[in-house]
């Protein structure tokens, strides 16, 4: 097993899992040595996605696989955790593409859609045949997604949506899009499928982070819908936020991942790297450090496990889900700037995957609800006063 | 067809083993444990062999503790129909374990038994041979290709210096070797599905075996350390010291 995929488990955490979790990480682990790791920095290197994996994610039942029926693994959110863990283990772009994929896209489906709808979409997107997007925010509001501009006028039995959407993951390569739009009655939700008039999307670019992650710009131009294209338990902000809660809390465990990959080649570097008399690994300012690394993964992965467990017994709370993931992505991003100045120059090169997760977790600390909009999030349960505005 | 596939639970090869001080045995605490690797290309094996006749049944078999249904379950979540688990926490030695599987094979009467050539843990490359003469099937060791048509199986064995191919009738012993295909990893839906697939624990008494063991482990050493290579200022002295110290020429 390659070094920066081995568990870090200081308190025995493996103990309150079950064999079949276990199991379940243990493949995507495997998935991820031998068919992501190999080529990967090729992929971040020419800005690229690894298109041919994504058969083999879904044949391996890496998309919706907390989810029941239409063609969906049906695990608990333990084993759902652990794949985003490894995966990002692998690379954040890729545990991007699941989230996108099975938290955002799937379940937006699964929790507000139709029965035709989920049946139309679900297996096909659970087969990873059909690949989705999840458009909310917009070239003038991330943080602040009530205030979209991107609207759905009703046209006699059906709608017509114009707008905007920037920063959208898969866009340019997926077959539906989630667009979350303004109505009279609100926001609400609609799928709209690639190839309707009037719906364009390109990609953006010159990435510095995510860059083996597709992000892309969506437009809508008078684009015609129907009413079943329309999701229709989705009403109001909170649907979007509700599907924001499921990819948060998968983004809190593959922070975990990345951090674990940048702690254990920072760890193997200081170990055999000497300079002055001894190993880097002697110095007290690099044990500093590597302790640090250590304690905060082991607390993060603490929050997570016990936040899966409160999630499969239907007891989480979204600032629950705050806590995890401003506390685990912060942290990560954290213990990444602190292996790659461990590394020396080392850190900035590619032979190293540390660099890589550290540019990618600028984007996951900003994605899902920025750190600071986590803390507004938190302060606003502590104080019942909101910060926002 | 019927494939019987037994297999061993070893330390996953990346883990560091420590030897206990008294040399008995090794820590076992915070070593992960897995399906031997070449009984992992047998599973595999065994599961293509059903996938390209369409038809049949792989069954599994550990002897070992209750805890060792883990790696079981893994293979179930592979592909594998059932599997049993013979329980018992002596170690035994090859002889013995060969003497179990064959009950177990009468019991089950599978046309193939396909096993690793050896387990990673102990090396001993016996298991599999014992078993064939017992049971007196033909049998096929370090297989790297198999066929088979109708009630005849063809094995390219990996030997000294070349490959050997060999044609025998079935019921038959294989053992694998590490090219004869790269086993899959358990699908998330095959692990939802293993839970459901039967597998039954036998206590190992209950097969009316003489369990003593012929061999006895008396102690375990670690190989000794390396010592540092050494810089030779030219080839003259180099010669010398092989003459002389290490008297290799
Ligand atoms: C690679 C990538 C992929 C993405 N994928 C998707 C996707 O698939 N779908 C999608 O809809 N979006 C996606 N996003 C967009 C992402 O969710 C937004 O970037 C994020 O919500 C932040 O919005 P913003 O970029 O407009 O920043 P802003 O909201 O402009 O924030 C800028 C800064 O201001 C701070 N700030 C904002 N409001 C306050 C306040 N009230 N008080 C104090 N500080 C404040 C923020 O914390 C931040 O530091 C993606 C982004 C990236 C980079
Ligand atoms: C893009 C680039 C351009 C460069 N250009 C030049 C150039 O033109 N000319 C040139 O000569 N060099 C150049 N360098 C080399 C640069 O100066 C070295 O990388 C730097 O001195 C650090 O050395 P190192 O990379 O070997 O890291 P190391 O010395 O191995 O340090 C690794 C880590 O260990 C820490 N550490 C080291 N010693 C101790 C200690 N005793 N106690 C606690 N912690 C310790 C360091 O702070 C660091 O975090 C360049 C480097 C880069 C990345």
């Amino acid at each position: 097993m390659a070094q920066i995929l081995e568990d870090l488990d200081y308190f025995s955490l493996d103990d309150l899992l079950t064999s079949e979790e276990r199991m379940t990480r243990e493949t995507v682990k495997q998935f991820v040595e031998r068919e992501v790791l190999p080529e990967i920095e090729t992929h971040f290197a020419a800005e690229t996605f690894p298109l041919q994996l994504i058969p083999r994610m879904a044949e391996l039942g890496f998309f919706g696989a907390n989810m029941k029926g239409y063609g969906c693994a049906g695990m608990n959110n333990v084993a759902y955790g652990l794949i985003m863990q490894e995966l990002e283990a692998g690379d954040s772009g890729l545990r991007s593409f699941a989230s996108v994929q099975s938290a955002l896209s799937m379940y937006a489906i699964y929790a507000f859609g139709s029965e035709e709808q989920k049946r139309r979409y679900l297996p096909q997107m659970a087969q990873g045949k059909l690949i989705g997007c999840f458009g909310l925010t917009e070239p003038d509001h991330g943080s602040d997604p009530a205030g979209m501009e991107t609207r759905a006028r009703r046209d006699g039995n059906g709608w017509v949506l114009n707008g905007t959407k920037r920063w959208i993951t898969n866009g340019t390569i997926a077959g539906v899009a989630v667009v979350w739009a303004r109505v009279d009655e609100g926001i609400a939700g609609f799928l709209v499928e690639k190839d309707k008039p009037g719906f364009t999307s390109r990609n953006i670019n010159g990435k510095f982070s995510m860059r083996a992650s597709i992000t892309s710009e969506l437009t809508f131009e008078d684009v015609r819908l129907t009413d079943s294209d329309r999701l229709p338990e989705a009403r109001g902000l909170r649907a979007a936020l509700a599907c924001l809660t499921q990819a948060r809390y998968g983004i809190a465990w593959g922070a975990i991942g990345a951090a674990r990959s940048c702690y254990r080649t920072a760890l193997e570097y200081v170990k055999s790297r000497k300079q002055f008399s001894r190993p880097l690994a002697g110095y007290q300012l690099v044990q500093n450090k590597l302790v640090t690394m250590l304690t905060e993964i082991t607390k993060a992965q603490m929050v997570c496990l016990r936040l899966a467990h409160l999630k499969d017994q239907g007891k989480m709370r979204q600032e629950q889900v705050s806590f995890a993931k401003r506390n685990n992505v912060g942290w990560a991003l954290e213990i990444a700037r602190m292996a790659r100045d461990m590394l020396g120059a080392n850190g900035i090169v590619n032979e190293y995957p540390v660099i890589r997760h550290m540019l990618n977790l600028e984007t996951v600390n900003t994605y899902e609800g920025t750190f600071d909009v986590h803390t507004l999030i938190l302060g606003r349960d502590l104080t019942g006063l909101s910060a926002f505005d | 067809m019927k494939i019987l596939v037994p297999f061993k639970r070893v330390p996953d090869p990346a883990t560091t083993i420590r030897i206990l001080p008294d040399g008995s045995g090794i820590a076992t605490d915070n070593v992960k444990w897995v399906i031997n690797p070449f009984d992992e290309i047998a599973i595999e094996e065994a599961l293509r062999i059903k996938e390209r006749l369409k038809t049949g049944e792989v069954v599994l078999m550990t002897i070992g503790q209750s805890n060792w249904q883990e790696q079981l379950r893994t293979g179930l979540a592979m592909g594998a129909d059932r599997a049993k688990l013979i329980v018992t926490d002596k170690p035994l030695d090859t002889l013995t374990i060969a003497r179990v599987i064959a009950k177990v094979v009468a019991e089950e009467q599978p046309r193939l038994v396909i096993l690793g050539k050896q387990a990673i843990d102990d090396d001993s490359n016996q298991v599999g041979q014992m078993l064939a003469e017992i049971l007196g099937w033909p049998q096929a060791t370090f297989a790297s290709k198999l066929e088979i048509e109708g009630d005849r199986c063809t094995v390219v064995r990996e030997v000294d210096g070349g490959l050997e191919t060999v044609a025998f009738p079935l019921p038959a012993v294989v053992t694998t070797d590490l090219r004869l295909n790269e086993p899959r990893y358990a699908s998330l839906p095959g692990i939802m599905k293993a839970r459901k697939k039967e597998l039954k624990e036998i206590p190992i008494e209950s097969l009316g075996l003489d369990l003593t063991p012929k061999l006895r482990v008396k102690e375990l050493k670690a190989p000794p350390k390396r010592q540092a290579g050494r810089k030779v200022g030219s080839v003259q002295e180099l010669v010398k010291l092989l003459h002389e110290e290490a008297k290799l020429i």
